[in-house]
């Protein structure tokens, strides 16, 4: 019994340490401002939060697959503005916002083929498709955003907490507004693909050695396109939330999301050269992204700080991960 | 060793690179329960003729005969699906998972769809008991183990996926003599358990310890074949050199 315990301490101590970063980042800035530790400000962190956390289940996938998408951000901007245009063509909103997810999975499968049947580079296909997907979308938009939806679209992006509609009041629950709701359901279904499906399990097999996948006589391409168009589907979904939260698809959307989402995904453990990783670490990542964000703002600290933490973040995970590899550690 | 108990044959093999002949009318059979060594110094065709097994080589000329079937070549696939499987010491395993996971990969057990990990990792602890393998938790990275260890899951593997017959290309170069002692361990085990075993080996000692008949290359052709128990190191090393050929 001890073992086990030990056996689990041992086996989650990065989640453990982020875990106890996470409290002394939160108690520090309950002492630093009043106004942390407080209804309003937890759901904003949360919701800050829920679209850090969309994109990186996805991206979770694929670095944990020994890969990387940087079109990320840019299938954002593609699905919101498919959605856009297919509600103010007429569209009923149930077949707009699946259009718009289904051309944020189609870009991504797109990148599995390249990646896994023609052997391009994953940073060199998806940083192509970055700047292919954002120029068609200026170019189909001619940079206007598309705004103005009635409430069966906004819903989704909304503060309402979900449970109103039930009138259950009770406070903390009503904590969880759809795009929270959306996040941790994606978060939950992401966890049992990862940990309990042979996808999951021939993700971690990719980025650990692809070759000996394809000697047992698996179709690796398959499995390779599968994650690449999770990651899209993934995009397309904080693509979805973030337009419905603004009321307005707008075509720069999800510019630069893409290094906030190898930030969480690199910071919660996952290697970035593959075969080792979880949803769990990247889950306890993502918010203490969304704290710090929330912190640095509330303490009025010049937002130009967290371009520059988070990529000093990607840094320190990644350097971090290498040392313990040279240690032998991992 | 009688007729009936041969599974794989190869019969006037011929492979040329360019204008080198590597294999030059090779025949030779191997038996399930026995353990077949191959020796010859570099460049002898030894390493030609395992690839050819495995189907990592097409052959030139000649046929190859596994169990009742005839093949002119092999591919991998068809190879380990005649149940040939090549055991190399580093290639075919994920090193961030855990031992059941390798040797379930590709073949993973679900229970509705899912992972059934509760069952592979008992399954996995069966089939590794069953070798004799000194793993003592099946649920470790494959990471952490020894070489000796990781030939073991790499086999367990092949017997799980209903190899019957497992070649062994220097299984225990750059191993230490615990380990090297436990790779031998395996591969005798496995020739009493019925499987066939072929084994390529620089090392006398190793050879004359395990196998029960040891074949000789030489420059791309069958040198000699002996029962291990009528012959000596020295008649071995000189037909591997070719001292007889001269006098």
């Amino acid at each position: 019994m001890t073992i086990n315990y030990i056996n689990f301490i041992k086996k989650h101590s990065a989640k453990i340490l982020l875990l106890l970063i996470l409290m002394i980042m939160m108690v520090t800035l309950t002492f630093l401002s009043e106004y942390f530790l407080t209804f309003k400000n937890i759901k904003n962190i949360l919701n800050w939060a829920s679209t850090y956390l969309l994109l990186s289940v996805g991206m979770t996938f694929v670095i944990c697959s020994g890969g990387i998408d940087l079109s990320v951000g840019s299938i954002m901007g593609i699905s919101a503005v498919v959605m856009g245009f297919a509600i103010k063509g007429g569209l009923p909103v149930g077949v707009a916002i699946i259009s718009g997810l289904l051309t944020g999975t189609f870009i991504g499968a797109i990148n599995g083929t390249l990646i896994s049947k023609i052997k391009i580079n994953p940073l060199i296909v998806t940083l192509s498709m970055m700047s292919i997907v954002r120029g068609s979308v200026i170019l189909l938009t001619d940079g206007r955003p598309i705004f103005g939806f009635d409430a069966s679209f906004t819903f989704f992006g909304g503060s309402e907490s979900i449970f109103s509609i039930w009138g259950m009041e009770g406070k903390l629950i009503n904590i969880i507004n759809p795009p929270i709701a959306i996040a941790l359901i994606t978060l939950i279904i992401g966890w049992i693909i990862l940990e309990k499906t042979k996808l999951g399990r021939y993700c971690f097999v990719l980025g650990s050695n692809e070759g000996a996948l394809r000697q047992t006589g698996v179709n690796t391409s398959i499995y390779q396109i599968g994650i690449y168009a999770i990651s899209g589907f993934c995009a397309a979904l904080t693509g979805f939330i973030v337009a419905a939260r603004l009321n307005t698809c707008e075509p720069l959307a999800g510019t630069g999301y893409e290094m906030d989402a190898i930030a969480a995904v690199v910071l919660g453990g996952t290697l970035i050269k593959g075969g080792s990783g979880s949803i769990g670490g990247t889950f306890i990542a993502c918010l203490i992204m969304a704290v710090m964000r929330n912190g640095l703002t509330i303490l009025s600290i010049s937002s130009n700080y967290q371009k520059l933490l988070t990529g000093l973040i990607i840094l320190v995970a990644v350097a971090i991960s290498e040392i313990k590899k040279k240690k032998g550690i991992e | 060793m009688s007729n009936d108990k041969r599974f794989l044959e190869v019969q006037n093999i011929h492979k040329e690179f360019g204008n080198v002949l590597a294999l030059n009318n090779v025949s030779i059979s191997a038996s399930k329960g026995e353990v077949l060594a191959i020796v010859g110094d570099n460049g002898a065709g030894k390493s030609t003729l395992v690839k050819i097994l495995s189907g990592a080589l097409t052959p030139d000329k000649g046929k190859i005969v596994v169990g009742n079937k005839k093949f002119s070549s092999l591919t991998p696939k068809t190879a380990l699906k005649a149940g040939i499987s090549t055991v190399y010491q580093d290639l075919a395993l994920a090193n961030s998972r855990d031992v059941a996971a390798n040797i379930f990969l590709g073949r993973e057990l679900t229970k509705r769809g899912f992972l059934d990990n509760k069952k592979m990792h008992i399954e996995a602890e069966k089939l590794i008991d069953g070798l004799e393998i000194d793993i003592p938790d099946v649920r470790v990275p494959v990471a952490v183990l020894s070489g000796g260890q990781r030939q073991g899951v790499a086999v367990a593997r092949s017997v799980y996926q209903k190899g019957s017959f497992f070649i062994f290309d220097e299984p225990t170069a750059a191993m230490g003599l615990v380990e090297t002692n436990a790779v031998l361990k395996l591969i005798k085990k496995l020739a009493n358990q019925g499987y066939g075993i072929i084994i390529i080996s620089h090392n006398m000692a190793q050879v004359f310890e395990i196998s029960n008949r040891i074949c000789v290359m030489r420059h791309g052709k069958i040198a000699g074949l002996k029962k291990t128990k009528d012959t000596t190191t020295e008649e071995i090393v000189s037909m591997i050199t070719g001292a007889g050929e001269i006098l």
